[in-house]
């Protein structure tokens, strides 16, 4: 037990002192000093209950993606059967519990309508699902299913580009060093230091931006309109902004409109004749042409801006326009209009992201945090050291230089594996603290027993270290039970508190058993002593 | 030098004589702590229940204005506000509802706290927000149901854990002091209404790690009693067990209660209601390893002939070489 050859006194040495340096840079940072540019500088990260910040948990509804695909489904297998040559006619469609089903009107082109079919689907996942199932029942009647490998696959597909938009609106606010990621299949965590008022990003994120230009349906009654009764063929639409005395909805055909998913840019601008706010959108090749032909068929008929399923405002068409470049105007602020400018330019959502748990601090408590528990840390790490002097002599300082070395190493692992102290992490910081002194209570109390009990110093000394060993394990195995529970289950702060505990008691044992142990072992060897105060 | 002990040499304090009323009184407190949580309820945060909280700090005011907060909130029409103390006399967290339909239009909690912070602002000088809590109902469910789970599954994975290192009826005993910890905990935060969020199941959590600690240094000594004093009856043995062990637990405790003092008293505010969780676990948990793991031992009838299985023929041959046996 305590025979310490070279090597291992060496290899001790390095490992402790390789992680205690790594603490330097964030305890010069913390004092207020500048560390060394030319020097690694691993930090500790802080928190955002310490460094101020929000934090935002955006949801995305899945059914939302289902019913999305459901559509443009619908849209493909017009298409598809239109172009199919012969033309196959086909009737009765409908979209009803996110199923697509429709029949083929001459029986004899059902195998040329699977034909035409097939290429619609594609295979999802790594079972080799397709991602719908196409099945013909009755004869003459297809129906088509998503299949679950392919819904996981369109979610997915969805939270990765959603999570990429979110990151490219962020971007465009200009905040300092956002973390975007994603949680569990549906959900985006977003955290920015520094941000004391989220209502602009909340409201940025809010925003699912898919711009839509559909034709407005005159034929409609306007008594239709107010009672929610679109002609066939038309939808009923919400104005996003009414005035009393104005309608609140407007009837706009369902087919024949354009996203305005094809954009090359989104600025705010001004109007030239009332300068008031507008975004001025510039159209890509493709668009242009669509925007081009849909203006050129409609003049003098009005159709209506919509976003997110509301109504910014339904101009007429007074000429076709085919620059490529549109004008979108409705009772805009500038920030709004400069919003919205940000949210086209990122892109649509693919889905609509909804905030379910939102938490913002203050940058005075965690400064003030910050300062509290340190000096918290101080005095309660000195009454230890004090403590454990005077009750086991040089026993204690031994034990007094390892806690010591063990908070260094601690902070200096925490700061390599780039993690982030938070509030009760700090907490988890002080509790490590007593956690390696317990374990040389342990050993110097059972010392003190294998003295009394008339063993000499060597052979108490070895007893001491080897009979604490095993309970220190058990102690420490169920403390690392209880860690990684914590980490498993945990959220934000709690997780901060477990990673401290699982670093900790990791290096709270090797300091405080093995470390001391060798130093303990040199002493003896060189002063042989014949008794021991403990 | 002479150095201070804490514990006086060869402590022999008949701490068994006591456990047939202690357990009594300990099972009573169980009961207690139950009804307690059962009728009172706990004081839930917004991380269980959903709901907004904003802390506030008064800078100017030594105490907080409390009852006036509530009516000018209360005016509001967004319900009855929850209005608490933490820490320095002149903080609060104002905790209210979300009002309806903020599951769908999150808007509208949006609003609420803009009512709420400029209502708070207008009325009082000097007021600091330091942040602001929005959680909604479907993320604070998630969170009620995964931090009941992580403490029970704390508590089943730790004392599989002693099973398998010690016997069963060592298992069975730590699971008992610590549903008897964890359940004085709640009992204690019932009674006063401290809040109780997910820093306080960390708090718990620790607890039931620290507890296990005092548990396992006992259990340790027991196991080796029992190998190297065979003919003696167990309160005896069990007695001995604690008094060997008297003066690390002592010692021990006390560090950990001098630090968590340190943090109480000059730590940040936030972290009170952690640290006091924490602290009383400590009391808490240090007595439940000596009255109610250890005595539990009797009575799932651990003998000395536990172990012999355990024992290995080498460690066996030594003993008897050494006359033990």
């Amino acid at each position: 037990m305590l025979d310490f050859p070279r090597w291992k006194k060496i290899w001790l040495w390095f490992v402790t002192l390789a992680f205690a340096a790594a603490s330097l840079p964030s305890l010069v940072s913390v004092s207020g000093g500048t560390w060394p540019s030319f020097l690694p500088d691993p930090t500790v990260n802080l928190g955002l209950d310490l460094a101020g910040g929000s934090h935002i948990l955006l949801e995305a509804d899945p059914s939302q993606v289902a019913q999305q695909r459901l559509e443009s489904m619908e849209e493909a297998v017009r298409g598809a059967l239109r172009k199919a040559e012969p033309r196959i006619r086909i009737g009765d469609l409908s979209s009803r519990d996110g199923r697509l089903s429709f029949m083929v009107e001459d029986a004899s082109q059902v195998d040329a309508a699977r034909e035409a079919l097939l290429p619609l689907t594609t295979g999802a996942g790594l079972t080799g699902q397709r991602d719908w199932r196409i099945e013909v029942v009755d004869g003459q009647r297809f129906v088509l299913t998503p299949t679950q490998a392919g819904l996981n696959q369109a979610v997915t597909d969805a939270m990765d580009s959603a999570t990429e938009v979110v990151r490219k609106r962020i971007d465009a606010l200009g905040t300092r060093e956002p973390t975007i990621i994603r949680q569990g299949d549906d959900r985006i965590v977003v955290q920015v230091p520094g941000l004391q008022d989220p209502k602009q990003l909340k409201d940025l994120l809010g925003q699912t931006a898919k711009l839509e230009f559909k034709l407005v349906d005159t034929s409609a009654l306007p008594s239709d309109i107010a009672q929610g009764i679109a002609p066939p063929g038309s939808e009923i639409v919400p104005y996003a902004e009414t005035s009393p005395g104005q309608p609140t909805q407007i009837a706009v055909k369902r087919l024949g409109g354009i996203k305005g998913d094809n954009l090359t840019n989104a600025q705010q601008s001004f109007d030239s004749q009332n300068n008031e706010p507008v975004v001025s959108i510039t159209f890509n090749q493709q668009g242009g042409a669509k925007f081009a032909k849909l203006t050129t068929e409609n003049v003098n008929r009005p159709f209506a801006i919509i976003l997110d399923g509301k109504v910014l405002s339904a101009p007429n068409i007074n000429e076709p326009i085919l620059g490529g470049s549109a004008q979108i105007s409705g009772n805009f602020t500038v920030d709004s209009a400069n919003q919205l400018a940000i949210s086209l330019r990122s892109g649509a959502l693919p889905v609509d992201l909804k905030v379910i748990e939102e938490r913002t601090v203050g940058p005075d408590l965690g400064a003030d945090s910050i300062q509290k528990g340190l000096i918290a840390l101080g005095v309660g790490a000195l009454a230890v050291l004090v403590l454990m002097a005077v009750s086991y002599g040089r026993f204690g300082l031994y034990a007094d230089a390892a806690l010591v070395l063990n908070v260094l190493m601690l902070l200096g692992i925490m700061a390599i594996a780039n993690t982030t102290l938070t509030l009760p992490g700090i907490a988890g910081f002080v509790l490590t603290i007593g956690a390696a002194v317990d374990a040389n209570v342990l050993i110097n109390e059972r010392i003190r027993e294998e003295r009394k009990r008339g063993r000499r110093v060597v052979a108490a000394v070895e007893n001491g270290y080897r009979e604490a060993s095993r309970a220190i394990f058990d102690a420490n195995i169920t403390n690392v039970i209880a860690a990684v529970l914590l980490f498993l289950f945990g959220s934000g702060p709690v997780r901060g508190f477990a990673v401290v505990l699982m670093i900790g008691i990791v290096t709270s044992v090797f300091t405080a058993v093995t470390i001391t142990r060798m130093w303990v072992a040199g002493w003896l060897r060189k002063a042989r002593p014949h008794d021991i105060n403990i | 030098m002479r150095l201070l002990k804490l514990v006086p040499d060869n402590t022999n304090i008949k701490f068994l004589r006591w456990r047939i009323p202690f357990y009594v009184i300990s099972c009573l407190l169980i009961a207690a702590s139950w009804a307690l949580v059962l009728t009172k309820g706990l004081n839930f945060g917004v991380d269980f229940v959903g709901g907004q909280m904003i802390r506030a700090t008064f800078v100017q005011d030594t105490e907080a204005p409390v009852s006036e907060l509530r009516k000018e909130i209360g005016k509001l029409g967004y319900g009855e506000p929850v209005i608490q103390r933490f820490g320095a006399p002149n903080e609060v967290s104002v905790r209210m509802r979300l009002p309806e339909g903020a599951a769908q239009d999150p808007a509208l909690s949006d609003t609420m706290t803009r009512n709420v912070v400029s209502t708070i602002r207008a009325a009082h000088e000097g007021v600091r927000i330091d942040g602001v809590d929005s959680v909604s109902g479907k993320v604070s469910g998630e969170l009620f149901s995964t931090a009941r789970w992580s403490l029970f599954f704390a508590m089943i994975a730790i004392s599989i854990y002693i099973w398998i290192r010690f016997e069963w009826q060592f298992g069975v005993g730590a699971l008992f002091a610590l549903v008897h910890d964890v359940s004085l905990t709640l009992g204690l935060f019932a009674l006063f209404q401290l809040e109780f969020d997910l820093n306080i199941v960390a708090a718990i959590l620790t607890i039931i790690g620290y507890s296990l600690n005092d548990t396992i240094v006992v259990y340790d000594r027991i196991r080796e009693n029992l190998k190297k004093y065979r003919k003696m009856p167990m309160p005896e043995l069990l007695d001995l067990s604690v008094n060997e062990t008297l003066a690390r637990t002592v010692m021990t405790s006390l560090t950990l209660v001098v630090v968590l003092v340190a943090l109480l008293l000059l730590g940040p505010q936030s972290l009170f209601g952690f640290t006091a969780a924490i602290t009383l676990g400590i009391f808490v948990g240090t007595y439940s390893s000596i009255y109610m793991a250890a005595p539990i031992l009797i009575w799932l009838g651990v003998t000395p002939a536990s172990f012999v299985p355990n024992e290995s023929g080498s460690e066996r041959q030594e003993k008897v070489a050494r006359g033990e046996v």
